[in-house]
């Protein structure tokens, strides 16, 4: 069980959870895992063509995953950060 | 088979804009002789809302186009005239490619077109990068539509960022034939407008007629930048065009545009966005110039912003400022941001990039602000609720 931060911009669909555990060998499964639960979230996150998109960093403990097929360690937190650019 | 248009009727209600803006949407309100107005708070506070459109089949249902600076698209939708929203379970997404071939992400839904009353709860949509989409229900689930999403034809006259306007290439102007719905036109602001009388199976390029920037060949599809399309209700024979290049009506069945704007003033020329035409008069239509000289400004001529209408289809064309600000105001309009309603006299209304609301209830001869310190206006559709 992996804990996953929530972005505030991304609370919405977690009924305002700034924290949830999700189950995931990979980035992917954690993703979907959490889209399972929350419907649409991972679309906000991946395009289509399952790549992170632009604007949106995702760390492991302040190491920075750059594609879905990451393995996740069971521990630590998953941050899912929007980068806010411009006015 | 096209059966005749129904014979558009005169509106009496009261009339809804419905406004996208950078930072969310909003509904403005009028009462029944459009002199008062009442502004909503804002809805999706944040979001870019590139267009907020009412499914005019049961006047209840509405689609928003929504984006933020950071997440992906998508498509809020409501069953009550905006009171709820529910997000679209599959909004708009390009077919996933092989890892080891470059796929396109949809990054915004531009353009929102309900389509025929023979077909409830069909929907279109045109996003950037280009692409069309279709919905079966009510916008809920979405899936590319038509092959041209995927075509290397099409994909080169769709072309690329490079290519485009400045926050991405957008298919817009989805048109549905209100005779026939197997009759569409689509619009790309790099590679011209598009046809199909068989509902997506098969589309044909649409730009004879149309000037492209000096130098180039106006045969080649992709130099054309078609910014607003619009198809006249009284006779859908007839198109209206505001290209990058000019001004331009068809006339069905020629394939080949007639560059009206050429009988526009030439010290304002017939550059601009958005394309507004009467709901009962295919004679008369509306523009609203910017000024495109030079390195393109796109603001008011001057700095005196003012419509042209032409009661005549193009012949000649009036201006129409009385209201408006005499001199200084250096506004933008864009192309969704200017719209009608169906009464009679028919009600204008344009929105800035400034974030200002103006609207005449006299066909342009007169105008009011109705509305100020909104966000950058993207759009602007008028809505006759329940």
């Amino acid at each position: 069980m992996m804990r996953v931060h929530i972005p505030t911009a991304l609370r919405s669909y977690t009924g305002q959870n700034g924290e949830v555990d999700v189950d995931g060998a990979t980035l992917a499964d954690a993703l979907t895992a959490l889209d399972h639960r929350y419907p649409g979230i991972r679309f906000r996150i991946i395009t289509e063509q399952d790549k992170i998109r632009p604007h949106i960093r995702i760390f492991v403990n302040e190491e920075p995953l750059h594609d879905l097929t990451a393995p996740l360690h069971q521990t630590g937190t998953l941050y899912i950060i929007c980068a806010l650019s411009g006015g | 088979m096209k059966s005749s248009p129904a014979n558009p009727k005169p509106g009496s209600g009261p009339i809804a804009l419905l406004i996208g803006t950078r930072k969310g949407a909003f509904i403005l309100r009028g009462d029944r002789s459009r002199r008062a107005w009442r502004l909503s708070s804002p809805m999706f506070l944040g979001h870019i809302v590139h267009h907020l459109m009412l499914d005019p089949r049961d006047r209840r249902t509405m689609l928003m186009a929504s984006s933020t600076g950071h997440l992906g698209p998508t498509i809020f939708r409501s069953t009550d005239a905006g009171k709820t929203w529910k997000e679209s379970v599959a909004p708009p997404a390009f077919v996933k490619v092989p890892e080891s071939e470059k796929g396109r992400a949809v990054n915004h839904t531009f353009w929102l077109t309900p389509c025929h009353p023979n077909e409830p709860n069909v929907w279109y949509a045109g996003t950037s990068p280009q692409g069309l989409f279709r919905s079966d229900d009510g916008g809920n689930t979405w899936r590319p539509f038509s092959y041209i999403n995927d075509d290397p034809q099409y994909r080169e006259w769709m072309g690329t960022v490079q290519d485009g306007t400045p926050d991405g290439p957008k298919l817009h102007s989805i048109i549905v034939d209100p005779r026939d719905p197997q009759h569409l036109y689509f619009a790309m602001s790099g590679g011209g407008v598009h046809e199909s009388f068989d509902r997506g199976a098969t589309f044909t390029p649409l730009v004879k007629g149309l000037d492209v920037v000096e130098g180039f060949n106006p045969t080649t599809v992709t130099f054309h930048d078609p910014h607003c399309v619009r198809i006249c209700p009284s006779n859908p024979d007839r198109l209206y065009q505001q290209n990058h290049c000019g001004i331009y009506r068809l006339d069905r069945p020629s394939n080949e545009w007639v560059r009206i704007g050429k009988n526009m003033p030439k010290k304002i020329g017939d550059i601009g966005f958005p394309m507004v035409v009467h709901p009962r008069d295919a004679d008369t239509a509306w523009v609203f110039p910017m000024d495109g000289q030079t390195v393109w400004p796109r603001v008011s001529p001057e700095g005196k912003p003012a419509a042209y209408v032409t009661r005549n289809a193009g012949k000649t064309w009036a201006r129409q400022d009385k209201g408006l600000p005499q001199a200084n105001a250096w506004w933008t309009v864009k192309r969704q941001a200017m719209s009608g309603d169906a009464h009679n006299p028919i009600g204008l209304y344009l929105g800035t990039t400034s974030g200002e609301i103006w609207a005449s209830r006299n066909e342009g001869a007169t105008w009011t602000c109705i509305a100020r310190h909104l966000p950058e206006i993207y759009s602007i559709e008028t809505a006759s609720l329940r």
